[in-house]
């Protein structure tokens, strides 16, 4: 089958399911409501000031869109951060990157930055800004003097980075009244709490830019695979993409780091599983993420919502718990020869 | 008739900080021109800066002293896609772990001919098909390419560049890795592309043999220097191979109409070598 007839078939498959699983994380939760109060409650029929109506609509309807944006932008992010590095391991959390962001958006909320719109785009900044010094450090001690970059080396200089920064964010919360930052701990570990409407457009929109980016440069991506050199040799102008594809895997991290917390793993587990389905072609691989990441981390919220009723679990929590298992698989089978 | 491709007085050296070799190197005052529908072998020793001069020709690298010329118009004022549609490179080799499969290897040969574009359209499969069955590996387009062996990589890489449909086929060391046999069907397919489509090429290796068999000319690089450009009987001198490589060799010239042979004299240094 040609390329396009299985992206469309895997594509409309994906969506199918993201649309089965939407439907069935907004009947459940810990608030014991009815089937047919939520139905009651998204078809209008239910009071205004209802509790099925504020749990179904203000509560759990936004919840599963922030878990649907953050799981796509965190999977598209680990493609393109796989093949920017040509590295089958690297995803935003090993890399550091998202530890970087992590330490930007703290630094943030110790100057009161909070989720209204305006302040949201500031905790992006900053966000951002920590992923590009991970990302520098991570080059710096990976890179400089080397003629190529070593697989493991990029990935120990990530996780020596991660550390690095999660340190400085324990340093920084010590230092800080703890009730201003009170919502730090359960962010850390990835929380898909509701936003503000107009916070969540923001985050749609700066997901949408960071796709875009990724997307419109899948192609150069595969042909990154022959190395720097052939790539040019074929046309690519490769300083151009890698600074392309950088900036919106950086953005994409960065976005969901602020709106969402350090979610580790996704950019793992949802790439390498499509690339059992699809193979290698990144203009295959891109678009299917978004989705099966959305897929993934909406299942993974719904559990950590419901294992432990009426407490919650952090959502970074269930997806470490499939993602390191799932590393080390990688690490001991299908990439045992190149690492 | 004018070149297809110009070197006018090029010099290079790399920065200090070299990102791709670790010990000084600069080429001097180079200057040959590669004629439409020829092949030109380059050979030299080690460090001789065959490498560097591929690099320099398809604008990996920028010269730091004249100026480099393709049909006519300087190097520089060539799109990154245009160049790739005049000159395909078949380097050493692809990495260890590259995914794809023969058919997407080759496939990405048809970029230069449309970046925009998302997928390659049919009359890109067309044109990779044909470069498939140029050089044989039509049968294997499914199979991945880490799957295959030396002969057949070196094949499927071969079509890639065709892909492109350069008029210069620039090949990099292409029987580096190769045993005899498949030495032998490189140099009948390069002999084979250059007569049947007057695809020009140009043939970077070490194998002064396969160049003098396949050349028409041969360009002797010593020290980022031209030693000598000429007919491969003129180049392949004895006492100028020797002063060049720092080791005795014997050349044959069989029957006076074949190319001429080289053989390495072992255990015989020249003077003031080992």
């Amino acid at each position: 089958m040609s390329p396009q007839g299985r992206l469309a078939l895997v594509l409309g498959g994906l969506v199918g399911l993201l649309v089965a699983v939407a439907a069935a994380a907004l009947f459940l939760g810990s608030a014991a409501i009815s089937p047919g109060a939520v139905i009651g409650a998204v078809t209008g029929r239910a009071a205004a000031e209802s509790v099925e109506r504020v749990v179904t609509l203000s509560i759990r309807l936004p919840r599963i869109a922030v878990a649907a944006l953050a799981g796509g932008a965190l999977a598209v992010a680990g493609v393109a951060f796989q093949a920017l590095t040509r590295n089958p391991l690297a995803e935003p959390s090993v890399l550091g990157i998202s530890g970087g962001a992590a330490f930007g958006v703290v630094i943030g909320q110790s100057f009161g930055l909070g989720l209204t719109v305006v302040e949201a785009v500031g905790l992006t900044g900053f966000a951002f800004a920590g992923a590009l010094l991970a990302a520098a450090a991570v080059y710096l001690i990976a890179a400089v003097g080397r003629a190529a970059i070593q697989i493991q080396t990029l990935l120990l200089a990530g996780v020596i980075v991660g550390i690095f920064f999660a340190s400085a964010i324990t340093v920084i919360i010590s230092l800080l009244d703890f009730n201003r930052l009170g919502g730090v701990i359960h962010w850390l570990l990835g929380n898909l709490a509701p936003i503000p409407p107009g916070a969540l457009g923001l985050f749609a929109l700066l997901l949408a830019a960071g796709f875009g980016l990724v997307l419109s440069h899948a192609r150069e991506l595969n042909l990154l695979a022959l190395g720097e050199e052939s790539a040019q040799q074929l046309g690519v102008n490769a300083e151009r993409l890698k600074l392309m594809i950088f900036t919106g895997a950086a953005l994409l991290t960065a976005s969901v780091v602020a709106f969402a917390g350090p979610i580790g793993f996704v950019g793992l587990v949802v790439p390498h599983t499509l690339r059992m389905l699809l193979g290698p072609d990144n203009r295959l691989l891109v678009p299917t993420s978004l989705v099966g990441g959305a897929i993934f981390l909406l299942v993974a919220d719904t559990v950590a919502r419901n294992v432990v009723a009426p407490a919650e679990l952090s959502v970074g929590v269930i997806t470490s718990f499939c993602g390191a298992p799932f590393f080390v698989y990688l690490l001991r089978t299908r990439y045992r020869g190149t690492l | 008739m004018t070149a297809l491709a110009e070197f006018r007085a090029v010099g290079f050296a790399y920065p200090a900080s070299a990102k791709y070799r670790a010990r000084p190197f600069r080429l001097a005052n180079l200057s040959f021109a590669i004629a439409p529908g020829e092949i030109v072998g380059v050979i030299g020793p080690n460090s001789s800066g065959k490498t560097t001069l591929i690099r320099l020709l398809t604008r990996v690298l920028e010269p730091g002293e004249g100026e480099i010329a393709l049909e006519g118009k300087r190097l520089r004022d060539w799109g990154r896609a245009a160049l790739a549609r005049r000159i395909a490179v078949v380097p050493q080799g692809v990495s260890r772990d590259f995914p794809f499969t023969v058919e997407e290897l080759v496939l990405m040969g048809r970029y230069p001919h449309a970046p925009g574009r998302y997928f390659e359209n049919p009359a890109d499969v067309r044109a990779a098909r044909a470069a498939m069955d140029a050089t044989g590996v039509l049968d294997l387009a499914p199979l991945a390419l880490a799957s295959l062996g030396g002969g057949e990589t070196q094949r499927a890489i071969i079509a890639r560049a065709l892909a492109q449909e350069p008029r210069l086929l620039v090949l990099d060391e292409p029987t580096a890795h190769l045993d005899l046999r498949y030495q032998a069907e490189t140099a009948a397919l390069l002999r084979r592309l250059n007569r049947q489509r007057g695809l020009t090429v140009l043939l970077v290796s070490h194998d002064l043999n396969l160049a003098a068999e396949v050349a028409d000319r041969l360009l002797l690089l010593a020290d980022g220097r031209v030693a000598r450009l000429g007919a491969p009987a003129e180049v392949l001198d004895e006492s100028l191979i020797a002063s060049v490589y720092g080791c005795a060799v014997r050349v044959d010239t069989d029957a006076g109409t074949g190319p001429p042979r080289v053989r390495l004299l072992y255990g015989r240094g020249v003077a003031g070598h080992v």
